[in-house]
């Protein structure tokens, strides 16, 4: 759109300013800052790890048996694990989707696919490095993979910026995934954002139609399409690629309409109150498969994926694979038919005095 | 035009004797003017031509052939899939805005000829907590495209929204998917879908069926976008660019078809249509 005007430098994706209204990168900036530590309710988990490193190491270094104690450690910190990941509250659960250490899509696709091909640029205006694609092998499937980044380092943050995408990512998300459509291949898509970005720019460039065309056409997309929120799942920015005939969903995840900060500013008139947002949206995995939204719940290794990340690779890989089984065998009319119908499917309304909702509320209209 | 200028400098003198609520002060041109010259007019300013927010029973009467307007699915209200309470229970604030729209919720979807052709038109209505976008606007809409293909008909839609409704979380979020996927079998049918862009269209609609017209239609000076203009200006920390996020700007930008004013829409669409669609004259027989 904006080549349109010649004579002009071609303008660069954002590079500018810090994004200030980007909840995650505020949370992040103070929790780096050590301003404010929004994981305490994992000190008791840190504490035994502590204790059970500096253990193996007065082993090692005095040659001492304590294995016994090093096992009994492990076990208590196995049980704390449990205690702690099963009570956390919705908004912990946003703060652990956002933890720093959490394996980003590039890890993921490091530790699942056998090799990996990047593709790049959406063939139009340029490259955003805040979507990954690219052909990859996961299992027996050879797939086009798609996932959205956040970047490691403060460098590869700037250039993915911050996993907030632009225009030309979901236009080259929508591209190769032509391209998979072409040559039979499934498509596999990690979210991980905590929105499309919010910027002069993508504005201009039409943030609103790229997401819109690549929801409406992924639904119409002939080939398998397996969604995994492997961490936060921001609105439309998720859905611009989350449209597909599977959506898993790592236990510390979330899916939201909108950023509890977002949320709270709204409704609350206070973004303190993010909180109780988080509680209220039902953001979380168990809520959203109740709902038929999420269609498979991926349990986390103890202790949470950011501190198992090759055991949470696995796990991820095993649901993909055998989602992809199952969706390669399927003739094509069938796979489209049912991907409809699982968005068809979803919402909750009143009809002449009675609740409606899944297939029921699908079936109501003649 | 020569009876509005009459209306115009008779009521001018003396504004003052004119009872409360016959004057209306134009958000566009800052003058006071006749709200009775606003409404014969399409609800725009006599004096600058100004595009007032129109409710959804207006607007069928501006589109639809008198007589031939059947709503559909006028009965669906909203759920409360999450037992939602911000500063009053979801089920309260749905309750309330019934009351003071007189609706059910934020859209009406029916069908009615326009200009003598048969089409599927869904109408959103800001005043219904600001046009958004939960469960029930999601499947009247998806019911009026599923409907619309099945009797190869055009689907028209006229949007104005904030964006998804919170209240009703991802499901709200979901409504996106579900009417971009009802309007891509619509599409894959062969048949048209005209989207008119209304002040203001935003977030989630915009970034779902809003924008996926075959031929996208604004009227002027509406305020259309994905991110609301505060949350970028907090972002980038710089001025925004004249006109940013107005139908001229995005027309500029390569985003939309055509501005058409409110007087001409109805004509410009029927134009379109003749283009786009050959209705199946064995439907008839
Ligand atoms: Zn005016």
């Amino acid at each position: 759109m904006c080549l349109a005007k010649a004579g002009q430098p071609r303008p660069q994706p954002s590079t500018g300013p810090a994004p200030r209204a980007a909840h995650w990168l505020t949370w992040m900036a103070t929790y780096h800052a050590g301003v404010s530590n929004p994981f305490t309710f994992l000190d008791p988990l840190v504490a035994l790890e502590a204790k059970i490193q500096e253990l193996e190491q007065l082993a090692q270094s005095r040659g001492v048996d304590l294995s016994v104690e090093v096992a009994s450690l492990r076990q208590k910190w196995a049980e704390e694990s449990d205690r702690t990941f099963a009570g956390l509250t919705a908004w912990q659960r946003v703060q652990l989707s956002r933890h720093p250490q959490r394996p980003q899509a590039s890890d993921y696709i490091d530790r699942i696919a056998q090799e990996f091909v990047p593709l790049a640029g959406d063939r139009v205006f340029g490259d955003d490095a805040a979507i990954i694609t690219g052909l990859g092998r996961i299992g027996a499937h050879a797939c086009l993979i798609i996932g959205q980044q956040k970047g490691k380092d403060i460098h590869e943050r700037k250039r993915c910026n911050f996993g907030m995408p632009h225009p030309e990512g979901y236009r080259k998300a929508l591209e190769k995934m032509r391209l998979a459509e072409r040559f039979h291949l499934p498509v596999v898509c990690l979210i991980n954002t905590p929105g499309a970005f919010p910027g002069v720019e993508a504005e201009e460039r039409g943030q609103s139609l790229a997401i819109a065309v690549n929801i409406r056409d992924m639904s119409l997309l002939r080939t398998p399409i397996v969604v995994a929120v492997i961490g936060e799942g921001g609105s439309g920015g998720a859905l611009g690629i989350g449209v597909g005939d599977r959506m898993l969903m790592l236990q510390n995840s979330y899916f939201s309409v909108i950023s509890p900060e977002g949320c709270a500013a709204i409704l609350w008139k206070d973004g303190a109150k993010r909180d109780i947002a988080a509680a209220s949206m039902g953001l979380t995995a168990d809520i959203l498969s109740r709902h038929g939204i999420v269609d498979e719940i991926l349990p986390e290794p103890p202790g949470g994926a950011h501190r198992q990340g090759d055991a949470m690779a696995a796990i991820l890989q095993a649901a993909l694979v055998r989602n992809l089984d199952a969706l390669t065998k399927l003739p094509m009319a069938e796979l489209l038919d049912r991907r409809y119908a699982k968005y068809r499917t979803i919402g909750q309304v009143i009809e002449g005095g009675e609740l409606l909702t899944g297939a029921r509320m699908a079936a109501a209209h003649g | 035009m020569v009876l509005d200028r009459l209306r115009r400098g008779a009521v001018a003198k003396d504004p003052k004797k004119i009872p409360d609520g016959l004057w209306l002060k134009c958000p566009g041109c800052g003058k006071t003017v006749f709200k009775k010259l606003v409404e014969e007019r399409q609800d725009t300013c006599p004096e600058c031509n100004y595009h007032y927010t129109m409710s959804s029973v207006r607007r069928i009467e501006l589109l639809i052939d008198s007589g031939t307007w059947k709503e559909w699915d006028a009965g669906l209200s909203a759920a409360d899939p999450l037992t939602f309470t911000d500063s009053k229970p979801y089920p309260k604030r749905i309750a309330e805005s019934q009351l003071k729209t007189g609706m059910n919720d934020a859209v009406v979807c029916g069908t009615g000829a326009l200009n003598g052709m048969a089409v599927g038109l869904g109408v959103m209505e800001f005043a219904f907590i600001g046009g958004s976008m939960g469960s029930v606007v999601g499947e009247k809409l998806t019911r009026l495209v599923e409907r619309s293909t099945a009797a190869r008909m055009p689907v028209i839609i006229v949007s104005t929204s904030g964006g998804a409704r919170m209240q009703e979380g991802a499901l709200s979020l979901m409504q996106m998917a579900k009417t971009s996927a009802a309007l891509g079998r619509h599409k894959e049918a062969g048949l048209p879908y005209l989207s008119i862009l209304t002040n203001p269209t935003m977030a989630g609609v915009m970034a779902s069926f809003a924008s996926l017209g075959d031929i996208i239609i604004a009227e002027p000076k509406a305020l259309i976008g994905f991110t609301g203009l505060r949350v970028i200006k907090e972002t980038i920390k710089q001025e925004l660019p004249e006109g940013f996020q107005t139908s001229e700007f995005i027309l500029q930008h390569g985003q939309i078809d055509l501005i058409v004013t409110r007087q001409d829409l109805r004509g410009e669409l029927a134009r379109v249509l003749s283009y786009l669609h050959r209705p199946r004259s064995t439907a008839a027989a």
